[in-house]
């Protein structure tokens, strides 16, 4: 039997990783993801999980600590955010190397200076390449159901990759929600143990991450991660059909279309600003426009195909990132535009950077951003990258 | 994919044959040769040995082996750190510099 409990996004986290039985948990404290090791410190403690606790030195020093338990054989979890992400970095690219399907919740929050805790997805974003796969929730339920199911799929051993699953600060980590937390019998018959097919095993020696040459071998392994995320696109989804018919909820797939396939005009968004989204479109809806959102939440795997599907029809695609590639344009319209360059139907794009810094993103600004791509439909000439709600005066065309 | 068994080098043909990640049962020492990176190269004095085993245990790679009853460095691998001489309890390694040798 599952339990309704009101709590926030930090310490649904906490949950998922108990009921999922994490055994190595090394962990440095970090605002605002710090309450979701704190509790889990309190599980351990009281003896309600049984897992071995590591207070680390650094978060380079945790995610070292994750890539070397889960190589013995045994589950891992962490959390951070921000520069505790970011400081991670050499790590994070060892993890998917190392294939160890180390499960990570990421507090979304912006990089200094200037020092700034709030939402902005700068920090994931830049660790776009490390061969993570990345999720991005948009509610304190879907932290739960995300964090089950990447277990579920990130151990198979055709997969056998880490995974990041983000969300965003304040918004979701500290915001209390109803959540449908399962209970450890539902959990387990779901979820098996985990049991790789190599592992370091001190009765019996192996060296791991050995040295590959140009020649032999190195960049077969680089591929066999690409491969890997090709599985992961669809194992995601096959595995949250078995999800829903265990746990009597649907996660969904890769994306998400809200209204979108009878629309003109459509907003592609990720994270909590979608949930925003959702309510405006239905109360434009109701104003007669035409108006849609496509949330995507598997950022790699990267779901290039169901956005093909998901845009060729519309008449003008917006995509509204909450971070900057600095030099070009926002991250998620890049690769939007990636998606559908090759496609035989094209529409025109306006990537928005927007919240970063965790600025709010009313409805009233997602109206705007609706309002400026039905210009855009009407023929009228627009910048293809704009800075919302900047103050004062709008971005400069050099 | 079958653990790698030891002494063994597998003939692999493609990809798909290869495991996830890179493992394999020889050791670097006997793989890679790297004592030619080494500048200062530790210089042991049995008479102030005591026998204690730290520089075996501590050597972070594999470049002291015990035999008998006494460390011996196998110096086409060692690559000259200094841990051992900075760790031995009675000073019986001495750190030469490798173009007076």
């Amino acid at each position: 039997m599952s339990t309704k409990k009101v709590i926030s996004g930090n310490y649904t986290a906490s949950y998922a990783s108990m009921l999922c039985r994490a055994e190595v948990v090394p962990a440095y404290p970090i605002t605002p993801q710090t309450t979701i090791v704190e509790k889990i410190a309190e599980f351990v403690a009281s003896g309600q999980m049984k897992a071995q606790y590591i207070n680390v030195e650094s978060e380079h020093s945790a995610m070292a600590a994750c890539i070397s338990a889960a190589l013995t054989g045994v589950r891992t979890f962490t959390a951070t955010s921000a520069h505790g992400l970011v400081l991670m970095h050499e790590m994070l690219h060892w993890a998917a190397g190392a294939r160890t399907p180390v499960i990570m919740a990421n507090i979304n929050r912006a990089l200094a200076p200037p020092w700034n805790v709030w939402a902005d997805h700068t920090d994931s974003m830049s660790q776009r390449d490390t061969g993570w796969i990345q999720i991005y929730c948009s509610s304190n339920q879907e932290v739960l159901d995300t964090l089950i199911l990447c277990y579920k799929v990130c151990e198979q051993p055709d997969i056998m990759l880490p995974a990041m699953v983000n969300l965003d600060a304040f918004i979701l980590s500290h915001t209390s929600e109803v959540v449908d937390v399962p209970d450890q019998k539902e959990v387990d018959d779901f979820l098996p143990q985990f049991n790789p097919e190599i592992k370091l095993d001190v009765d019996e020696p192996l060296s791991f991450g050995t040295l590959a040459f140009p020649s032999s071998w190195y960049m077969e392994w680089r591929y066999k991660i690409q491969h890997a995320h090709d599985l992961a696109a669809k194992r995601l989804v096959e595995e949250a059909k078995a999800f829903e018919k265990h746990f009597g909820r649907p996660w969904g797939g890769l994306i998400e279309e809200y209204r979108s396939k009878d629309a003109e005009i459509i907003l592609v968004t990720m994270s909590t600003i979608a949930s925003t989204t959702k309510d405006v479109v239905d109360s434009l809806r109701d104003q007669g426009r035409d108006v849609g959102l496509v949330r995507i939440k598997s950022f790699r795997p990267f779901p290039t195909k169901d956005l093909r599907e998901a845009l060729g029809h519309a008449k003008v695609v917006g995509v509204a990132d909450r971070s900057h590639t600095f030099g070009n344009e926002g991250p998620l319209f890049t690769e939007v535009k990636g998606a559908l360059y090759n496609h035989d139907r094209r529409p025109p794009l306006v990537g928005f950077t927007v919240g970063i810094g965790g600025r709010d993103v009313l409805g009233s600004t997602i109206e705007g951003l609706y309002d400026h791509l039905e210009k855009v439909a009407d023929g009228e000439a627009y910048k293809e990258v704009r800075w919302i709600d900047l103050i004062g005066d709008e971005e400069e065309v050099v | 994919m079958d653990r790698p068994r030891k002494d063994e080098r597998p003939d692999y043909k493609t990809w798909k044959d290869i495991p996830l990640t890179p493992v394999c049962n020889f050791t670097t020492i006997k793989g890679n040769p790297t004592g030619g990176w080494r500048t200062f190269r530790p210089i042991v004095d049995m008479d102030k040995c005591i026998k204690c085993g730290i520089c075996w245990q501590d050597c972070p790679d594999a470049a002291i082996v015990w035999e008998e009853d006494h460390p011996v460095w196998l110096y086409s691998h060692c690559k000259g750190c200094g841990i051992c001489a900075r760790e031995c309890p009675s000073d019986a390694i001495e750190m030469e510099l490798e173009v007076k040798i």
